[in-house]
């Protein structure tokens, strides 16, 4: 029988952003995106949670180290995007309009090389306590 | 005398920025939050009140007229907008949250109806951080 356990840790970053297609005419991103098309831009808390899937160590109990996990999340996607403008000051989002459905994508991607692969990774990122989205599905 | 909160929400972009400093300055005094291209915040509003409840309907205030009254006057020009550049009663301000409650305040008490004593207004920022204003 498995033996796996999820962990979870919960990072947070306070973000700019707007959404918009440059495909499309100033009138139709007010219609599709509404307030959040402002051209000068709003902001999130956002929170992330961070979920590995695996077998207790036999040697430390652990799954994964949480700290660990922390210091990697923090490395990797804080330092990144806390305290950022999401469109105009990452290479991510240049040419890819910020919703949550993209950043989490984003962030699965750039955290999954930095953990082995016998972990499952999954993310959620919540953009304001209400709304919130998850990758991988499954 | 019964104390009654209304609680609100606004999605902002702003930065903390004094244009009369040098960007080392700035970045010296507000670290990360004076980013010139701005960073955001999901904001939370609590708008608490006092009275005594009216015999007839046992209320202070009707609550959903007062979050009418703060939606209109306040949400409306804060929500999904840059602080520092979109919102009227705060230009020419440092867009810190002290201010901005400050701000909310002298924009709400004007519009609360004859009776209706405004006694305290809490402005959350962050899960960790947040101000009070009891309007002195």
């Amino acid at each position: 029988m498995s033996q796996k356990v999820a962990v979870y840790r919960k990072e947070h970053f306070n973000a700019a952003h707007r959404l918009n297609n440059p495909d499309w005419d100033e009138a139709t991103n007010a219609r599709v995106f509404g307030k959040c098309n402002n051209p000068h831009y709003h902001g999130h808390n956002y929170e992330l949670i961070v979920k590995l899937t695996g077998e207790p160590d036999p040697a430390t109990g652990y799954v994964y180290d949480l700290k660990l996990l922390s210091d990697q999340v923090k490395e990797t996607i804080i330092d990144r995007f806390d305290h950022r403008n999401l469109n105009e000051d990452t290479v991510e989002f240049k040419n890819l309009n910020p919703t949550a459905e993209n950043i989490v994508v984003v962030i699965y991607n750039l955290l999954r090389p930095k953990i082995d692969t016998k972990y499952d990774l999954q993310v959620r990122l919540f953009e304001t306590p209400r709304n919130f989205v998850e990758y991988p599905t499954n | 005398m019964v104390y009654v909160t209304r609680t609100e929400h606004f999605n902002a972009a702003h930065k903390l920025y004094n244009p009369r400093w040098t960007k080392e300055q700035n970045d010296a005094v507000f670290g990360r939050c004076a980013n010139e291209n701005w960073h955001g915040h999901n904001f939370e509003l609590d708008v608490t009140i006092k009275g005594n409840p009216d015999p007839d309907t046992g209320f202070v205030y009707d609550v959903k007229k007062l979050s009418a009254i703060i939606n209109e006057h306040v949400i409306e020009k804060l929500d999904h907008k840059n602080l520092n550049l979109d919102v009227d009663f705060m230009a020419g301000k440092m867009c810190s949250i002290e201010n901005l409650v400050i701000g909310i305040w002298n924009q709400l008490v004007p519009h609360l109806p004859e009776g209706v004593k405004l006694h305290c207004l809490k402005l959350r920022e962050t899960p960790k951080i947040y101000t009070e204003y009891y309007g002195d």
